[in-house]
């Protein structure tokens, strides 16, 4: 008998079911782990949650239009008074244009402060709308730049090995040992007489300090996935090492880390917040939730009059990291090798 | 050391040549990763393939089969030794030099979960080596996958779908095609089998027979299974601590093994007759595998060994061909003159 007349009643395949159009588009894995995505109750209120606040960030010159020929990033305040105005309050001075919507809702021509102002006047309404997209840059802003610099001295670390690696992982260690948060706000502090007040002295401080966890994971993940059998068969075959790296273990080591980053998006974003809460990230009077936050120190002994000042940026930023969290959590449990069956 | 071993009358070609292949794994300690020792995976290792057989590599676990076999295809790099494969000497060449050898080398791996990528389709991953050696284009190269598919006894249709669509029995054949993808000569099968069910087993082992015949290839097949070596070898190679103690063809092995540990290995095989099982003789070994990292002085096997003597302890026992196309490294096996 020769191999082509082997018979092969025993061989059919697990699944019967064809893979659909966006299967096929898509890619098995990818398409497994949006479905895992899409099905998860979790992981949809989180992606609800997200997209809201994209919508917010997309849609923030119809839902707050700031002033002609200002800076809509910059808060707009009604008079400088310190005694913080409740939500509903109408606008008295400086009154920013009123939404095309305001109107047909309430069938009033006057715009008011719907979220109250801050100590300083500052619209709190105006500074959760703008901040929002702030969080969303900064986050993302961060997250990415940490990525890329920990995806690529991890995998240079892992392909090269030897004296290399030691050298790319010293320094990693030597980044680890500062507390996170301290060395970002010094960095911060020193890089902002020369960078000038502003979102890039304290966007580049936590990015310094943000790629060593990225880079320490994906290079553990590189290693394991190195003495795989697969990674042995494709060297039998004659693949090379570039390719190796690039098509064989990349692909698969690279989900724990995007796992890692879709978390630390929100807890980044509530970092840079923390900066600006304390006066070294944002410049005053910039559209930013930690900022919003910091006008309400003053009147923290009196929050059961002035909770607004508190509520609405703190609840937002809690729902934003919350989101991300939701979104971390299911693209981990999805991509987990556990939850896959067999494979 | 013996040259050629025969197995026929007839002068056969010698494919794959061995001698003397060391692969030795550095034990490093401390802040400044001293040397302090070698795991003797694979310690003179020498023997001879012919074209077209099946060598059987035996042995218990941690004896160094697997590591022979990732050696000579240079995953690991050799410590000493020679490998004369097609008039060269693949130990001492470079890795671009290797890589094209590795057309006329291949191998098959133990577990069919692990070694097929499972984020590539199975045209990927039969095709590979074709892609890489750009010896066929995209057309081609998805004809040529589905003539191997069907070579392994796959259908071609599947070459769509990804590798956990498959079970262990069918990934083997995957694993299987794609080493065939690049007609090598030489196939070492790493524990092939081990990893499958034994209904499985038996279909593979058969598929890997008649590829065999029909595409004149030549295996190293390293497994711990005895039977089935027995089935598939035409010679057998019987691995003690990173050495070979006995080498000869597979019939004078099962009937006759002269070495005390291939005595030993063979007695462990079960009957499938209850009566002769019961009165059966068995050679029960004492004590554990020895540390590769320190092997017992004078021969490896003298700290199990039943026949121990003196010398054992103290001299190790050359690998002599005791009688035509029959080695063994024992201080008490003598050639018959």
């Amino acid at each position: 008998m020769t191999a082509q007349e082997m018979p092969m009643p025993t061989l059919a395949p697990r699944t019967r079911r064809p893979p659909n159009w966006l299967e096929a588009w898509l890619g098995h894995d990818v398409y497994r782990t949006v479905k895992g995505l899409v099905t998860n109750p979790m992981s949809v209120a989180g992606m609800i949650l997200l997209g809201l606040f994209i919508f917010i960030a997309a849609a923030a010159p119809m839902l707050a239009p700031p002033l002609p020929n200002a800076d809509p990033y910059n808060i707009p305040r009604d008079g400088y008074g310190d005694v913080p105005k409740s939500p509903g309050t109408e606008w008295k001075s400086r009154q920013p244009p009123l939404p095309f919507w305001w109107k047909a809702v309430t069938g009033k021509d006057q715009w008011v402060h719907l979220m109250g102002t801050a100590s300083g006047q500052w619209d709190i309404y105006y500074g959760v709308i703008w901040g929002t997209r702030t969080a969303l840059f900064a986050g993302l802003t961060i997250t990415l730049c940490g990525v890329l610099i920990g995806v690529t001295i991890g995998t240079l670390s892992a392909f090269y090995g030897g004296w290399v690696d030691m050298v790319f992982m010293r320094i990693t260690d030597l980044f680890m040992a500062f507390p996170f948060l301290l060395t970002a706000m010094t960095l911060s502090a020193v890089l902002t007489p020369r960078l000038g007040k502003g979102l890039l002295a304290p966007m580049i401080a936590l990015i310094v300090f943000s790629w060593t966890g990225f880079a320490r994971l994906l290079r553990s993940d590189i290693l394991s996935l190195r003495e795989r059998e697969y990674v042995l068969a494709a060297r039998v075959i004659g693949v090379k090492d570039t390719r190796i790296m690039f098509r064989h273990i990349l692909p698969n080591a690279i989900f724990p880390t995007l796992v890692l980053a879709s978390m630390r998006i929100g807890s980044y974003a509530i970092t840079f917040a923390g900066l600006s809460f304390m006066g070294i990230g944002a410049e005053v009077g910039f559209a930013d939730w930690g900022q919003l936050l910091s006008f309400a120190r003053d009147w923290m002994t009196q929050l059961r009059e002035y909770w607004y000042i508190v509520m609405y940026p703190g609840v937002t930023l809690v729902l934003f990291v919350l989101s991300w969290n939701l979104v971390g959590d299911a693209l981990r449990d999805v991509l987990d090798p556990r939850m896959q069956g067999s494979r | 050391m013996a040259e050629a071993v025969k197995t026929s009358d007839a002068p056969q070609e010698v494919l794959l040549h061995v001698e003397g292949l060391k692969k030795y794994f550095p034990i490093r300690r401390g802040v400044f990763q001293r040397h302090v020792g070698d795991v003797k995976a694979v310690d003179d290792v020498s023997f001879d393939v012919y074209r077209g057989e099946t060598l059987g590599l035996v042995g218990e676990s941690g004896c160094g089969k697997t590591t022979t076999g990732r050696t000579i295809i240079r995953i690991y790099e050799p410590t000493a030794g020679h490998v004369i494969f097609k008039d060269q000497d693949l130990a001492a060449l470079r890795a671009n030099e290797m890589r094209e050898m590795r057309r006329s080398m291949q191998m098959i791996f133990q577990d069919p979960y692990a070694s097929l990528n499972p984020r590539m389709s199975v045209l990927k991953i039969v095709g590979e080596p074709l892609e890489v050696f750009h010896l066929a284009n995209k057309e081609e190269r998805r004809e040529r996958v589905a003539h191997l598919l069907q070579l392994v006894g796959l259908n071609p249709d599947f070459m769509v779908r990804y590798p956990h669509e498959f079970s262990g029995g069918q990934r083997q054949r995957i694993g299987l095609a794609r080493s065939l993808a690049l007609n090598p000569d030489l196939i070492i099968c790493d524990e092939p089998i081990s990893a499958l069910d034994v209904s499985i087993q038996a279909q593979v082992v058969n598929l890997l027979e008649d590829l065999q015949q029909e595409l004149g290839l030549t295996y190293i097949f390293i497994a711990h299974d005895l039977s089935m070596v027995r089935h598939i070898s035409d010679r057998v190679a019987v691995m003690y601590l990173g050495k070979i103690v006995e080498l000869t063809d597979r019939d004078t092995l099962y009937a006759k093994p002269l070495h005390p540990y291939t005595q030993a290995l063979l007695s462990a095989i079960p009957v499938p007759d209850p009566v002769i099982e019961e009165t059966r003789q068995r050679i029960l070994l004492e004590g554990d595998l020895p540390s590769p990292a320190n092997p017992p002085k004078g021969c490896n096997f003298s700290t199990r060994c039943p026949q121990v003597q003196d010398i054992c302890e103290q001299e190790e026992p050359p690998f002599i061909e005791v009688e035509p196309g029959h080695l063994c490294a024992c201080h008490f096996v003598k050639p018959a003159t």
